[in-house]
């Protein structure tokens, strides 16, 4: 007797065959590919709502360190229960709007500043793959000009709270969100334009296989088409690393650095975060966009804030760190132990970025507003111009 | 004085430097907080700082009896008309014949101070002729609802004590 | 499949476009047209044009329609939603309407082959790259002259935003 005979007499004959031909309806290709992409889906929506929840907690646990205090350690144990006990809190309040504001827009402000971010998550590689399946949601093959389209329209909620709010905090919020994202999204774009020259694809699941074989955008130096074989094999070993630390890697290298420099900088002021934070500046604008905003609208913007951060830290790593690849260890292919390291590698490189961001915000004091325009205009955005034509020159030089 | 702006070289208009630096003295503080030196939180209702409190701290306000037990207070309502958030609220009476102090003559009935509204200034002990009115060293004044926070007359003595004092002005002469 | 996204995109387009034109206020009219974009990549998406449908909304829901809010926002145009509508008005736009649909009925009817579905392009190459194969190759001059002329009209701006004239 076997397994499927064993388990059918459980059940009555009829509701046994409907079962079997849903099995089979799944594992067919488009029903496999249907309930795969529901099921990464989800799973990867909780982990980073989770994550998004744990910023927050980290984010006043690191500020205090920083600044010499605990933060908060009651809730559970190391106030590790914090963010739960914030989400109840945040549930349990007056949902208020002021009498003034435009109710459809100032509800659906706080809504359109959670999705963007969500949405950008749709497409970035966060693992190999795993029982062959491929760990992205959607590889679509303009995925990094998604990711900016996407962060281009994140500016709606913030330009929209600020406005439908009709109180003049918010207001200004608002006005100077929208100018510094429109700025920042500029050298924002422009810095990657190079990575792609180089790839030759607008695809993050290209882009992170090229870093796999060539490696990091910002390491070059990687031992080419190294494995644990290769580690007995001194001769080989030489050969790989001489591979990776050619000339021509080493010229690709410079243009790919500043690129790295101006992205992450930008997506800080993509992300409102310090030493861009303006639009809710508290010491002049009480809190910005949200000021307004209480209960589970403000959550939502503060959630929103958060996921923009992760999503910012996940395109980072995976157009400039190497996306779920690690020197030595072989993708999902290999087997699916691997393919679960590969997406504890991305995340713990997610993770180190959001320490650095956090790091950032409780070190740097912010900008002021025209230095903040200076900067994007007349300094990243010219750099980020010569630099794509320095990465079109090298490039000429290198595929000659 | 015109205090002329620093000019800077052009490794310094790159910024990063700085950046690197002042992010070196926040990681410094962040390793010793993360090794629990130099943390200086206080776990506030596991660790207080009763022990330390100054000699002139200004806690809630207490009425307080003198050695002999009699109430200080006499009720001439000063401290009620300099109260600045109008906390106190006094209600005189005679004091009966037969009593040892009838020659004080007057006494409160009622003395209420709103701790909701108390601002611990102290200016009702500074005004007070008797004597009669402390500020003490409790701080953590809590109640469920505005009328526990009204403290009355015996709570007001309860938590004073005998304040064994200067005023000794109703003595019998020797 | 790809028809009924047509018509839930299609039909979803033609209401915003709809409200772009009839509702009062300013910042509607403008999130319906930034709806009205979004729903048009999602019908350039159903045709696997996904190239044309990001720059869509980057170029015209993310930058344009920003800076239009911007505008709109900074102006408080309170006239506008006061203004009533009159019947000259409605008669002109009607009449417009008519004329481009005769106009369109004669193009189409002009050629039997505008009404056919045209078939997808069968390329072995990622869009964006049969793109810029198209733009630098067939059409490098006209796309190198557009890119002077941008950067002139750039330049003008420039020159004409300046507070002082010398």
């Amino acid at each position: 007797m076997d397994a499927s005979n064993f388990i059918s007499q459980f059940f009555s004959p009829a509701a046994w065959t409907l079962l079997k031909s849903l099995g089979h309806l799944l594992m067919t290709p488009s029903g496999f590919f249907i309930w795969t992409t529901l099921l990464k889906s989800i799973i990867l929506l909780a982990v980073i709502l989770g994550l998004v929840s744990y910023t927050v907690y980290a984010e006043r646990r690191v500020s205090a360190l920083i600044q010499d205090r605990l933060g908060p350690n009651r809730v559970g144990w190391q106030g590790l229960l914090q963010p739960i006990a914030d989400a109840l809190k945040l549930l349990l309040k007056e949902n208020f709007t002021p009498k003034s504001a435009n109710y459809f827009y100032f509800r659906l402000a706080s809504k359109l500043a959670m999705v963007p971010p969500v949405l950008v998550l749709g497409v970035l590689p966060f693992g190999s793959s795993l029982f062959g399946v491929p760990m992205t949601i959607a590889s679509i093959n303009v995925g990094a000009l998604y990711v900016l389209a996407i962060s281009s329209i994140s500016v709606y909620g913030i330009v929209l709270a600020g406005w439908s709010s009709n109180s003049k905090y918010p207001f200004l919020g608002g006005i100077r969100s929208s100018s510094q994202m429109i700025s920042y999204e500029l050298s924002l774009a422009l810095s990657l334009i190079p990575v792609f020259m180089i790839v030759g694809s607008l695809n993050l699941d290209e882009i992170v296989h090229y870093q796999v074989s060539h490696g990091w955008m910002i390491a070059p130096c990687w031992p080419q088409g190294m494995n644990f074989h290769t580690l007995l094999h001194p001769l080989v070993l030489w050969k790989s690393f001489s591979a990776g630390c050619s000339l021509s890697q080493f010229l690709l290298w410079i243009p790919l650095c500043i690129s790295f420099l101006i992205f992450f900088i930008s997506m800080f002021a993509e992300t409102n975060r310090l030493p861009f934070d303006l639009p809710e500046a508290e010491q002049e604008l009480i809190g910005g966009y949200h000021t307004e905003y209480s209960s589970m609208g403000f959550a939502l913007f503060f959630l929103g804030e958060y996921t923009a951060m992760i999503a910012g830290a996940s395109v980072i790593t995976t157009l400039f760190l190497g996306g779920w690849s690690l020197p030595l260890i072989p993708d999902g292919s290999a087997g699916w132990w691997w393919g679960l390291i590969n997406i504890a590698v991305f995340f713990t490189k997610i993770i180190l970025l959001l320490f650095i961001f956090i790091w950032v915000r409780w070190t740097i004091p912010r900008f002021r507003f025209d230095q903040l325009m200076k900067l994007g205009w007349y300094f990243f955005f010219e750099l980020a111009v010569a630099n794509i034509f320095l990465a079109a020159l090298l490039l000429a030089y290198v595929k000659k | 004085m015109i205090v002329h702006r620093k000019k800077l070289n052009w490794i310094e208009k790159l910024y990063l430097p700085a950046i690197l630096g002042g992010l070196a003295i926040t990681w410094k503080h962040f390793k010793k907080s993360l090794l629990g030196k130099g943390v200086i939180t206080m776990q506030y209702p596991e660790e207080k700082w009763d022990a330390h409190l100054p000699a002139w701290y200004r806690g809630a306000p207490t009425l307080v009896k003198d050695e002999h037990g009699r109430e200080r207070c006499v009720s001439c309502q000063l401290c009620e008309f300099i109260c600045p958030p109008r906390a106190i609220t006094i209600e005189p009476m005679e004091i009966p014949e037969g009593d040892p102090w009838r020659k004080v003559e007057k006494a409160p009935q009622k003395f209420d101070i709103d701790m909701a509204r108390c601002i611990y200034c102290g200016l009702c002990e500074e005004v007070c002729p008797e004597q009669a009115i402390y500020l003490r060293k409790d701080y953590s004044i809590t109640g469920l609802n505005r009328t526990e926070m009204i403290h009355h007359k015996e709570k007001l003595y309860e938590m004073g004590g005998v304040m064994h004092g200067l005023v000794f002005k109703w003595n019998e002469k020797k | 499949m790809q028809l009924t996204l047509f018509w839930i995109f299609s039909s979803l387009m033609i209401l915003f476009g709809l409200g772009v034109i009839t509702l009062r206020s300013p910042v509607s009219c403008a999130m319906c047209l930034v709806s009205s974009f979004i729903s048009l990549a999602a019908l350039f998406i159903t045709l696997d044009a996904f190239f044309i449908a990001v720059i869509q909304i980057l170029v015209a829901a993310g930058a344009v329609m920003v800076l239009f809010l911007f505008i709109i926002m900074l102006l408080n145009l309170q006239a506008e939603e006061c203004r009533r509508l009159r019947f000259p008005v409605i008669l002109g736009g009607i009449a417009t309407i008519l004329c481009f649909l005769i106009l369109l009925s004669q193009v189409l009817a002009s050629n039997p082959q505008f009404l056919e579905p045209i078939p997808a392009l069968q390329s072995t190459l990622s869009d964006v790259k049969m793109i810029g194969m198209t733009l630098f190759h067939s059409f490098n001059l006209p796309f190198q002259i557009i890119g002077l002329l941008l950067l002139v009209a750039t330049v003008g701006v420039v020159l004409l935003s300046r507070r002082t004239l010398k």
